[in-house]
């Protein structure tokens, strides 16, 4: 397949503090005992998508990145692991590698993307419409534990403010309007000539842009180039290429930069149209019929690009972890809902447990549970619905529910933790108990406190 | 509702349906002015569509549709409506009941279900229509609906009807000839959740609100949908009327209203009609289509060859043309598809006619050239006329060899003279065109005005006509009949507000081919446009907070300067005319606060008044001038130390005073130290605001410190005092 792969795989996310460091960057951070990164690395393995470019924000997180990837992924992939300055966005990201993007098509996908959607069904899509842009949709994730029916109703009230506002064509398969729901101040503001083009048009609040992207390589750069204030792939690129779809500057700029022949839009309908009806294949698109201008004449044919999406089927499980919220619900799901992502084999029990790992008398792991190599739990413990890192030391009588806790974690006795985040090294000393927390790593909680939805690290940090 | 206590609901639908007689209510008025000049004379109602009044195609389609009892609104020519309907086979039906309710005050469809409410003849649902709708849609299942909903929910008071029909791409309109309406439709409820149909063309945009898509997780938008105005209303409808007395029409301010405004929660829905027709009469291309419509049968079982109420049936010969039974036709004629003739009409030799209608007892030329045109009864065409795309009404006269060209409207009773060419899209008519008194009022008619009193009902015959018209127009005929060639009556009307550029959109002639080329062409220069508008647009597609900061900004400096001029005003004022120091006070206060200005600014301009008014005042040497201002101050000192609370606002003073030396009074640049000292010596600042104002001043740039230069040995001397 002639498309280049590129993970934009970010820097140190501030939204993630504290859960990230200047050891563990947001693509090393642990789903399941596996950095996030890996998902979607080995997604694109699968795939046969083995020529990648890993983009990082920052030298020290490169570093780390590309020593975990060489380290594991030596003989499978081959990663070209690339270093930008922080806070270029995602735009800058691309516009800093761009002399080392060279297919026809760009496949540019985040990587804090842990989904099950094959990326070759988006670049089918692409390659189908000959599009611009294609942008993979997937159903907005339900927020908070889904367990309990009643948050049901809940979570959808609060939805539509965080997810993307889409607009669709009829056939769902162009984008043509697209806004980030926190983004939109009051009106949703749609444009006319678009509708009238289209006739009908859908607009959906229940539908997230998973930011996996296949871009036509030319048009990209060209935007890229022309536009330099641009930052942001999703805020700044897609929203520009949608917005202009209809009177189109790019592709006669593009023609002496377009080696793959694809001349000039007019000729290109010309050609397309009586084919498509001699074929019997599917009606021209709206873009197609706008095109070719309002009394069907080709004399005044106007430019146009097509942006296209393929929304991934609901039972496909597509999550990005880019808030404290969504690791807690990405590792949730990862051992639970979604569990054939992880890569590891369920026992019976729904759970697993690493065999070289130690469980005292009377302790219980339940279902929904991944317990890492080497650690080991005393007597009377209890896991429920959690994922415990490799070589931790859990003390007896202690309670974890619904919480992560990563590598090397020591545990003292008594303890109850609900729901919260333990990075690696920490100590919790006898008796703690933790409700909707993160810790930082290497921080030591004292014995006996309780601490209630609060984010603890060092001091010298704030 | 009232049947809602029953144990089957199901069961209870049906009860109701049977218990409460279907009700409708039909306006008889369109509260428009875009059939004028034929509407001062006859209601639009009742103008001959395909030969056949519309009044009688929307009643007939009531009937059928199963409504038992339909109220009639009559406003603007009541009485002929009304005469009509009772001369008709409408009044006295078995299972058709036909009110009519008269009101002569009316002026938009919002009065009407007023006044309609007032009268309490409505017990339940009713269909709302006007009088100029042609359909044959069952209305069974849009009742069901609206019924089932509304056991639901009891909010959702109406169901609108609409149809597919995209709008033409290069006018933006539909063939009804309406401008193109953009709706957003909830896909699952069908509910109506936006409406904009006098769509802003410089607004590219759709704004919908966010708060539609918290309660929707999906909204349909279309620009492909007609409006039929065919609404199946709850009787909230007539009291939300009432309680919003400022609505006066039905979708521009009830749905908007409803929709915007979101009252109480009302909610309205829609009904999308798929095989039946249904369609308004809203103007003259409308007429057209309609008319069209009707004659390729689209609107069965109305059609010209099916007898309903009032119309006599005509045959259905080959390639749809319809003939009564009388008609007198030369051999040499050629009545060309989907052409009508009706009966008593006579047609000379070697005339064509197609796409067209005749009405009754037509007199038709030979040699006659006729093409898409509406001739309505008792028309003498005589010979070697040509006529294309117009309209031509009862009674006309078209004298030998006269044109008339495409859009061109002749009402009643005008007589076209010898050769006489009637120009595209004009409008003939006896009466005078009304000066346009008010725009606001969007009356069809005004009984008092149109100067008409008895104004024949279509019943009488025509010798009657004549005999009223041949003592009335013998004044104006001669004076008219310059207008319209020799020996013709009637009086070009000037085209409306729209101008003749508008014309041709709502006329009956279709677009001419040139018109089309030129909106393409503006239309790209318009993508360009915007194309580059689109460049600058922010990518989030909203404001930049930047802009808005710099035009907030420029207001700040703005409503200053406005502020100053209005505090000089009001100080000078108090000079000559003596006011108290406390309604200074007053004025000042007040302007500051609708001005939203601190009372530092109150301060600066209050002294800049003051200073203006000592240089106003005749002067010759320096001196004088310092005397003056000496003057103003003493005498008005008190005035200014009211605004004088704090350090700041004495440093602002003085700041002010500096602005003033270098731009506005460059008189006071020598004297400014002198000046300072006597605000010094009047207590207007102290030492304190002295020396900050120095200090603020040391780190300024060399050009600026002249004043400090200046001041250096006074500011010594307040360093000493405050030691």
């Amino acid at each position: 397949m002639d498309f280049q792969v590129v993970v934009l795989a970010g820097g140190f996310s501030k939204s993630l503090v504290p859960l990230v460091s200047k050891e563990v960057p947001k693509a090393l951070l642990p789903v399941a005992n596996r950095p996030v990164l890996s998902y979607v690395l080995d997604l694109l393995e699968q795939k046969n998508l083995k020529d990648l470019i890993v983009v990082v924000e920052g030298e020290s997180a490169a570093l780390a990145v590309s020593a975990w990837i060489s380290s594991t992924y030596i003989d499978r992939l081959h990663v070209q692991v690339a270093a930008v300055p922080e806070d270029v966005g995602t735009a800058g990201a691309l516009r800093a590698i761009h002399r080392r993007l060279n297919a026809k098509d760009i496949l540019v996908v985040s990587g804090d993307l842990v989904c099950d959607v094959p990326p070759g069904a988006v670049a089918a899509a692409h390659r189908r419409h000959d599009a611009v842009v294609t942008a993979l949709l997937c159903s907005a994730p339900v927020s908070g534990p889904s367990d309990s029916g009643s948050s049901g109703a809940k979570d959808k009230a609060k939805k539509p403010g965080r997810y993307n506002i889409i607009a669709l064509d009829p056939t769902k398969q162009f984008l043509l309007h697209i806004a980030a729901g926190a983004e939109v101040e009051k009106d949703i503001r749609v444009q006319k000539s678009i509708l009238r083009a289209v006739s009908q048009m859908e607009i959906r609040a229940d539908l997230m842009d998973a930011h996996m992207y296949a871009f036509k390589r030319s048009v990209l750069l060209d935007v890229l180039n022309q536009n330099e204030t641009y930052q942001s792939l999703r805020r700044d690129v897609l929203p520009y290429l949608v917005r202009s779809q209809l009177r189109s500057e790019l592709l006669s700029n593009g023609v002496q930069s377009d080696e793959n022949g694809n001349g000039t839009d007019a000729m290109q309908n010309i050609k397309i149209l009586p084919s498509q009806l001699l074929a019997n294949a599917s009606t021209p698109s709206f873009h197609e019929l706008f095109a070719l201008g309002p009394d069907g004449s080709a004399s005044m044919t106007r430019k146009t690009h097509k942006c296209c999406v393929y929304i991934a089927n609901k039972s496909k499980y597509c999550a990005r972890l880019n808030s404290i919220q969504a690791f807690s619900d990405i590792n949730r799901d990862v051992v639970g809902d979604a569990n054939h992502l992880s890569g590891y084999s369920f026992s019976a029990h729904n759970n697993v447990i690493h065999p070289s790992a130690v469980l005292g008398s009377k302790t219980t792991v339940g279902p929904q549970c991944v317990l890492g190599d080497g650690s080991l739990m005393v007597d009377k413990c209890s896991v429920k619905k959690s994922v415990i890192g490799r070589h931790c030391r859990i003390g007896s009588n202690v309670k974890v529910v619904s919480s992560v806790i990563m590598d090397h974690v020591t545990i003292g006795d008594g303890c109850s933790i609900l729901g919260s985040v333990i990075c690696s090294n920490v100590q919790l000393q006898e008796r703690v108990v933790l409700k909707d927390c993160q810790v930082e790593a290497g921080f030591v909680v004292t014995a006996g406190s309780e601490y209630k939805a609060e984010s603890l690290a060092k001091q010298e940090k704030l | 509702m009232v049947a809602k206590k029953g144990g089957n609901r199901g069961e209870d639908a049906e009860d109701e349906l049977k218990r409460e007689p279907l009700q409708a209510i039909l306006l008889a008025d369109s509260f428009a002015t875009k059939f004028r000049p034929i509407t001062l004379e006859r209601p639009k109602v009742l103008l001959p569509l395909v030969n056949v009044p519309m009044i009688d195609y929307t009643l007939a389609w009531l009937e059928s549709a199963g409504v038992e009892e339909v109220f009639v609104f009559c406003c603007a020519h009541s009485k002929q409506v009304i005469d009509y309907l009772k001369n008709s086979k409408w009044f006295g039906q078995p299972n058709f009941a036909v009110s009519t309710i008269e009101s002569h005050d009316s002026i938009s469809a919002g009065d009407a279900l007023r006044l309609i409410y007032e009268r309490h003849v409505i017990n339940g649902d009713f269909i709302l229509v006007t009088g100029d709708t042609v359909s044959n849609m069952p209305l069974i299942q849009a009742l069901k609906e609206h019924k089932e909903r509304r056991r639901k929910d009891n909010n959702a008071v109406m169901t609108i009807v609409i149809k597919q029909s995209k709008p033409s791409s290069i006018t933006n309109q539909s063939r009804l000839g309406t401008e193109e309406l953009f709706m957003a439709i909830d896909p699952g409820t069908k509910q109506l959740l936006y409406y904009e149909d006098k769509a802003d063309d410089r607004k590219g945009t759709i704004s919908l609100d966010k708060g539609l898509l918290m309660d929707n997780a999906s909204i349909s938008l279309h620009n492909d949908k007609q409006d039929c105005y065919i609404d199946i209303c709850s009787p909230e409808v007539l009291s939300l009327f009432t309680d919003n007395f400022d609505y006066q029409h039905l979708r521009r301010h009830f749905v908007k209203g409803l929709l915007v405004d979101d009252i109480m929660g009302y909610k309205i829905f829609t009904h999308e009609i798929h095989a039946s027709y249904a369609a308004r009469i809203d103007n003259y291309r409308s007429y057209d289509t309609i008319s069209k419509d009707i004659i390729q049968r689209w609107t069965y079982p109305l059609v010209p060859d099916v007898q309903f109420f009032g119309n006599c049936a005509s045959k259905l010969e080959r390639r749809g043309m319809y003939r009564a039974s009388e008609v007198g036709l030369s051999r040499s004629a050629q009545i060309g598809p989907f052409t009508v003739i009706g009966n008593g009409t006579s047609i000379g030799s070697n005339t064509e006619i197609s796409d067209s209608v005749v009405g009754e007892d037509c007199v038709i030329g030979s040699n006659v050239s006729i093409e898409g045109c509406y001739i309505w009864n008792n028309v003498t065409i005589e010979n070697g006329c040509k006529l294309r795309h117009a309209i031509v009404c009862d009674g006309v006269i078209m004298k030998s060899g006269a044109v008339l060209e495409p859009g061109a409207v002749l009402s009643f009773k005008v007589v076209v003279g010898q050769q006489f060419i009637v120009p595209a899209y004009s409008k003939v008519s006896l009466l005078q065109q009304p000066v346009i008194k008010d725009s606001d009022e969007e009356l069809e008619y005004d009984d008092n005005s149109s100067g008409i009193i008895g104004i024949p009902s279509i019943s009488s015959t025509p010798e009657k006509l004549n005999d009223q018209f041949g003592t009335k127009l013998s004044d104006s005929q001669r004076r008219a009949g310059s207008e319209v060639g020799d020996g013709g009556v009637g009086f070009i009307w000037s085209l409306g507000e729209g101008g003749h550029e508008e014309e041709w959109r709502h006329s009956v002639a279709p677009i001419p081919a040139d018109k089309l080329i030129e909106i393409i062409r503006t239309a790209t220069d318009e993508l360009e446009i915007s194309n580059q508008d689109g460049n600058f647009l922010p990518p989030s597609g909203e404001l930049e907070p930047d802009s808005v900061d710099n035009d907030s900004d420029e207001d700040a400096r703005d409503d200053y300067s406005y502020f100053e001029k209005e505090v000089e005003a009001t100080f000078l004022r108090a000079v000559h005319e003596n006011v108290k120091e406390d309604h200074i006070i007053l004025e000042v206060n007040a302007l500051r606060l609708s001005y939203n200005l601190t009372s530092t600014d109150c301060a600066s301009a209050l002294f800049y008044s003051m200073m203006k008014l000592a240089s106003d005042t005749p002067h010759d040497t320096p001196g004088e001038l310092v005397k003056n201002v000496a003057t103003v101050i003493t005498k008005w000192k008190q005035l200014l130390k009211d605004y004088l609370s704090s350090i700041d606002e004495e440093i602002e003073v003085i700041l002010k005073f500096e602005e003033l030396c270098l731009e506005s009074t460059k008189e006071y640049t020598p004297l400014f130290v002198q000046v300072l000292h006597l605000l010094y010596d009047q207590d207007v600042i102290q030492e304190k605001a002295i020396l900050d104002w120095a200090s603020e001043k040391e780190e300024a740039e060399e050009s600026d410190k002249l004043f400090l230069k200046q001041a250096e040995k006074f500011i010594q001397v307040c360093i000493n005092i405050l030691k």
